[in-house]
Formats: C-alpha cells, structure tokens, sequence
C-alpha cells in the first residue's frame, strides 16, 4: 500500500467498529429512500448498496458524532443523479419501472390507495418528490433536505409545497391512471396550476 | 355570510386531506423501512471490512 492518509492512522479498529454499527442501522433509510427515487425496488437495493459501500469508503472524511443519516442520504441521492445522467434511456426506465411496480403490488389486502399515491409520486417532478419524500416521510427538517439535496431551505419549502399540490390535485382528478397521452395532458395542466397557486400564495 | 362558511370547510377539508396524504407518505417510506434488510448488505459490508489480504 503506498496510500498515505494525513492526520489519521489508516487503520483505526474502534472508529471503524463505531462508524459501522451507525451505518447498519440505516440501511433500512436508505433502501426506503432509494425505492422512492427508483420506484423499482431491484434497482433501489442497487443503489443503496453502492450508497452504503461509496459511505464506507469515505468513512475517515465522516465526523464521528454529526448527522450520518443526511450525510448517507446525500451520498445515495449523488449517487443516483450520476447514474442517471449516464442513462440517457432512464425517463424510459421510469416509466418502466413505475409499471412494474404497479404488478408487483399485488397484494390484495395492500389499500388501493397507496398504489394510487405511489403512481402520482411518479408523476412528480423529481425534485419535488425528493423534497416532499425527505421533509414528509424520511423525517428530515426543511435544513436537512436542503444540505442533502444541495440547494437553499426556501427552495425545499417551495418544492414540498408544489409537490403536495400536485400530488391532491393528481389523487383528486384520478391522473395517475396513465392512459397514455391524456394522462400526460391532464398531468401537465395541474402541474401548471401547482405552479400557479404556489406562485399567488 | 355562507360563502364565508362554504371558503371555511372546503378549507377544512383541504386541510385533512393533506393530512391524509402525509400519513399515506409516511406509511409507503416505513413500509420499506420495516422490511428485513437482505443478507447481501450486512455480507458486502463484511467483505469490505476484512483486511485487503483476506477478500
């Protein structure tokens, strides 16, 4: 090995140990986030994996004590973003892959309406689904989104805002049924209704 | 006077059918985070940690 590490031992066994206990309690986090950036839960173990390995890899740049679940969360949405801008097949995948969900969930006892909400997540822009995902479900403050999704704390709060307009209004006039083009029409005009309310708000 | 009520429940009902959704959010994340976590991240983590020599 003729890697040398400045200011640290490169091996140092407790921290190790330390860092490693916190990391696997989040990995429940991580695969649930990144089932909803994916939408496909296949491809969602992927990416958290890599995500997981990518935080353990750079443990020593991690300080022992501050926020590791916004810190993981940081890591596996970058990483998600960089792999999606190899793809240039992935809005195609998206859409794939929120068809295969929707036969996957064939659960008759699962309540129809959570299919309904993870379709219309689906149709979400995609910096508002992680905004409304983090703030509304992965517990985060609008600060913590805001340093995970790399922009300002207004932005965030702007973002959840559309994104739950959006999504009423999607659930309300049923858009999610994706019938081809009139969906994507209907889906259009409420996206620039959102857009328009938050706007007068 | 009953424009004023009608703007104040259609309010209400805006107003919990957001709730609504919130608690359906949260429930499709921790359906996910309630899974069991499959072997293959604890055994990769594994891996990773053993010294270089023995992978």
């Amino acid at each position: 090995m003729s890697e040398t590490q400045v200011g640290r031992s490169p091996f140092d066994p407790a921290r190790d140990g330390a860092f490693k206990k916190e990391l696997v309690t989040l990995i429940p986090h991580l695969r649930a986030f990144a089932r909803t950036l994916t939408g496909d839960p296949t491809a969602a173990d992927d990416l958290a994996q890599d995500a997981m390995m990518k935080a353990w890899d750079a443990r020593a740049s991690f300080q022992l004590g501050t926020n590791m679940k916004a810190w993981t969360f940081m890591i596996l949405r970058n990483q998600f973003y960089s792999e999606k801008r190899r793809s240039w097949r992935q809005s195609q995948l998206d859409q794939e892959a929120a068809e295969r969900t929707l036969v996957a969930v064939d659960d008759p006892e699962a309540p129809v309406a959570l299919d309904e909400l993870r379709l219309s997540l689906a149709m979400l822009p995609p910096e508002q689904r992680e905004a409304l995902i983090l703030v509304g479900a992965g517990g985060f403050a609008y600060e913590e989104a805001a340093e995970i999704c790399g922009c300002a704390v207004g932005t965030v709060k702007s973002r959840v805002s559309r994104a739950r307009r959006a999504l009423q209004a999607i659930l309300e006039t049923g858009a999610y049924d994706r019938d081809g083009a009139a969906a994507g029409d209907a889906m259009y005009a409420i996206l620039a209704d959102a857009e328009r309310l938050s706007t007068l708000r | 006077m009953e424009d004023h009520r009608k703007g104040a429940a259609a309010l209400d009902e805006a107003r919990l059918r957001q709730q609504a959704i919130g608690v359906k959010l949260r429930q499709m994340f921790d359906e996910v985070v309630n899974e069991p976590v499959p072997d293959e991240f604890l055994d990769i983590l594994r891996r990773a940690e053993a010294p270089a020599g023995e992978r």
